[in-house]
């Protein structure tokens, strides 16, 4: 098995003081078992119900300010909750580059995009890294109805999509001027399980929008720990019926019933899958693997380290083709990993992934990101990454012998090609970018 | 024809008294140390115009060379260096020929090793000469800067050593480009959208363009002189150049470099003001490169090369060298320029006249397996 491929392609990319595991496959299925939810950088975040705290003591602020005062509440919350985002991209890279389980800090992105929210919603700025620490890390290696879940009852998703003002036409709350949102209800369909065109319709998403009426954020008077509120009053009153199927009236109990059929209906592990295969292998992933992932996805009830274990036992993620090329992240992560950077400031991570293209917690769309080579191999982007391996390198100083940590970095895939031009470099430095921008290292 | 080195080293014993009091070296001179990496061509930088093997085995790659840019009857400046044949003719620049760190053989990470951190062998020293040079000086002139992101290994050691290089991201550097274009040149998918990349910069290939390449140098010279002209700055400063290794197209890529480095040190000397008068600039490379062109219309990696001694500070409009001449008998393994003039004396040299140190005792701190080799004097007016 290469060895590259369980660094770079299931990894984050080689440190140079890494450990690993002579067998590729045990490596990765350790560190399944040796992941930390919760590891030191992110340990001194604020936590979700913190800030929903937050959130509700602004609510209240510009609900007993006059008039005059209320926009400036806001902007100021908006201003901490920048610096929260801030803090929380530097805890995502510091994790990034410590971690000693990079195939499952590497799941951990993957999710987070799967099931995207984005800060160009200003007002999550603050919630999007807690959404990340709460609701994507601890379920990375449990089963999907939790992960899903966990991701659309977060506050910065109910916000995102609009969920926590979303009230049904016959509640209680109607008569308030309050109605209906379908836009989480829609991007839970086509974005988070079954997948766009799988046989839905609007009235599919309409009936799901109703039941999910009432679920919203913590009120006010609620307990310190809670990140979660079903308010009677705004769920629509009424049995519903999704793809054919109907949901009797129990309140919150409604939509979970239905959260809990779409996250185990066959379109949804086929969505899943292919979304997986795609992140591993290519942009256009062999069919077979997609059906096999698909398959234990169905079998094992969506257990994730179950679909873990055959994706790591599949050989068409073997080949080192070098198929996938790596994302803004994934390419400036390996790069820091590579020249044993353990912290980087938070503004030159943030400024970094915004020259790329790839702003982190911030894609363009519900959709997160998009995995395929087009999206990220194009001139501009090129000259830009080349531009930023200079900049890396010449801050790494002479520390680094680029002809000592190219083999390191590239087992079994270096070619004749890099290896010499990085021999010939006129300094150190250049050495160091040329690894960096070389054909196997911008691909994984 | 030339100053002859020996008649310096005549001098030298006479002149050089010992000034050990270096608590008292109260000096408000400057110093700065342009590093060119890559292994600059000294051959065409300082050009021995009138030695007949030059041309004869430069071939298409020899500098004509116009009657401005001469220097005296046997070496001519780079036409590119306009602002430094000025600073020649106020007396203000010394060129030094056939120059050599102790290293012997060709890699550029190693040679750059020897020259900064002043060791003998590669990787043998974790300090710099330029840092060893700082325990010397009295408190003030412990404050040094280097113009690049991180302290370059020079200037690394004991004291503190300051950065600065310009928050926006740079330009990547046009050697590293080219290497790019090499690197990419049989990958399907990356060769094309590199070229367009470079298209788009209106730089495809062969014609990369020089015109902000010379303005950005002119303006790292205006910054690093912000810093070293005020009266409470650093004394010690380091700046890194790349692109000097012109293993083809040399003649259009020396010409830009040149023109850079021109621009560099014309940025400085304006920046400098009345300081100017109190700046010493040491331009030095960590080996030269072969007498004779190779077939990709370059030169490949060689020894002795050229350096230069720029500043209102400096004894200039001399050529110091023991010019051996290019004749086949005369060259380093039959084919690179023979070192007559060791790097490290020079070095240490101009810094002992700079800051009025004892000249043994610099060369020990800053050199240490040199000690004891004869010095250079009168590099600078005193």
């Amino acid at each position: 098995m290469s060895l590259s491929v369980a660094l770079n392609r299931f990894g984050l990319g080689a440190r140079p003081d890494e450990l690993v595991h002579s067998d590729s496959q045990a490596w990765l299925v350790t560190q399944l078992l040796s992941y930390d939810p919760l590891p030191a950088a992110w340990k001194q975040q604020p936590r979700t119900a913190t800030l929903v705290g937050t959130w509700n003591d602004m609510q209240r602020s510009v609900r007993m300010a006059p008039e005059g005062q209320r926009s400036g509440i806001r902007e100021q919350y908006l201003r901490d909750g920048s610096l929260v985002y801030q803090a929380a991209v530097g805890a995502r890279t510091a994790s990034a580059l410590e971690s000693s389980t990079p195939f499952v800090e590497r799941l951990v992105h993957f999710w987070s995009n799967h099931f995207a929210v984005s800060v160009d919603k200003l007002l999550i700025v603050g919630l999007a890294g807690s959404f990340e620490a709460d609701a994507i890390r601890p379920n990375v290696l449990g089963r999907f109805e939790d992960l899903l879940l966990a991701a659309v009852r977060h506050p910065a998703m109910l916000l995102y999509l609009d969920q926590a003002q979303s009230a049904g036409p016959n509640s209680g709350m109607a008569s308030r001027g309050r109605g209906l949102n379908e836009n989480l209800a829609r991007e839970i369909l086509e974005l988070h399980t079954l997948g766009v065109r799988t046989g839905y319709t609007q009235e599919d998403v309409k009936e799901f929008a109703r039941a999910l009426t009432g679920w919203t954020l913590p009120g006010e008077n609620a307990s310190g720990d809670s990140t979660f509120r079903f308010v009677p009053s705004l769920h629509e009153p009424g049995s519903r019926v999704l793809l054919g199927k109907t949901y009797s009236d129990t309140g919150e109990g409604q939509a979970r019933a239905m959260i809990h059929d779409l996250a185990s209906a066959p379109a949804t592990a086929l969505h899943v899958a292919r979304k997986l295969a795609q992140h591993f292998v290519a942009d256009e992933p062999p069919q077979a693997l997609v059906l096999r992932l698909a398959k234990v996805f169905t079998d094992s009830g969506g257990d994730l380290q179950e679909i873990y274990k055959v994706l790591i036992s599949s050989p068409e993620v073997w080949q080192t083709n070098h198929s996938k090329f790596k994302s803004p992240w994934d390419w400036t992560i390996s790069s820091m990993r590579a020249l044993g950077r353990r912290s980087v400031a938070p503004s030159q991570v943030t400024a970094l992934l915004t020259q790329l293209g790839q702003p982190v917690w911030r894609p363009g769309s519900p959709a997160g990101f998009k995995d395929t080579t087009s999206t990220w191999a194009a001139p501009d982007a090129l000259m830009r990454r080349v531009e930023i391996a200079q900049r890396l390198a010449q801050e790494s100083g002479d520390s680094v012998d680029a002809r000592i940590l190219a083999p390191r970095v590239l087992p079994d895939v270096l070619t004749e090609a890099t290896s010499n031009a990085i021999a010939r470099a006129e300094s150190r430095g250049t050495a160091v970018a040329l690894l960096l921008i070389s054909p196997e290292f911008l691909r994984r | 024809m030339n100053i002859d080195r020996r008649n310096f080293l005549g001098a030298t014993t006479l002149l050089a008294a010992p000034i050990l009091s270096f608590a008292n070296a109260l000096t408000d001179r400057r110093f700065v140390f342009i590093l060119q990496r890559g292994a600059a061509d000294g051959l065409n930088i300082v050009i021995p115009y009138a030695d007949p093997n030059y041309v004869k085995l430069r071939g298409s790659l020899a500098i004509e060379t116009a009657a401005p840019m001469k220097l005296d009857g046997t070496f001519a400046l780079h036409p590119a260096l306009a602002q430094i044949r000025k600073m020649y003719a106020d007396k203000e620049a010394t060129f030094f020929h056939a120059v050599a760190s102790p290293y012997r053989d060709r890699s550029h990470f190693d040679g750059q090793n020897v020259l900064e951190s002043g060791s003998k062998i590669p990787y043998q020293l974790k300090t710099g000469w330029m840092n060893r040079l700082l325990s010397l000086l009295p408190r003030h002139g412990k404050e040094a800067i280097a113009f690049s992101s991180a302290v370059p290994l020079a200037l690394q050691g004991t004291y503190d050593v300051t950065t600065y290089a310009p928050s926006s991201l740079p330009e990547a550097n046009e050697d590293l480009l080219m290497r790019v274009q090499q690197l990419y040149a049989t990958d399907r998918q990356l060769n094309p959208l590199w070229t367009s990349a470079l298209e788009a910069r209106g730089m495809a290939s062969g014609q990369m363009q020089g015109g902000d390449k010379r303005q950005n140098d002119a303006a790292l010279g205006k910054i690093a002189a912000g810093f070293l002209a005020n009266p409470k700055g650093p004394r010690v400063a380091m700046i890194e150049t790349s692109g000097w290794d012109t293993h083809s197209g040399q003649n259009e890529r020396l010409d830009r470099q040149l023109r850079g480095l021109d621009a560099l040190i014309g940025g400085l000397k304006e920046g400098m003001g009345s300081a100017w008068s109190k700046t010493v600039v040491l331009v030095a490379t960590e080996f030269g490169r072969t007498v004779a062109a190779n077939g990709t219309g370059g030169t490949d990696h060689g020894t002795a090369s050229a350096a230069m001694l720029l500043g209102g500070a400096v004894q200039g409009g001399r050529i110091v060298s023991d010019w051996l001449g290019l004749a086949s008998s005369n060259l380093f393994e039959g084919r690179d320029l023979q070192p007559t003039l060791d790097l490290d004396v020079l070095i240490s040299s101009v810094c002992a006249q700079a800051f009025q140190l004892d000249t043994e005792l610099a060369q020990k701190m800053m050199f240490p397996y040199a000690t004891g080799k004869k010095s250079i004097s009168t590099l600078l007016l005193s």
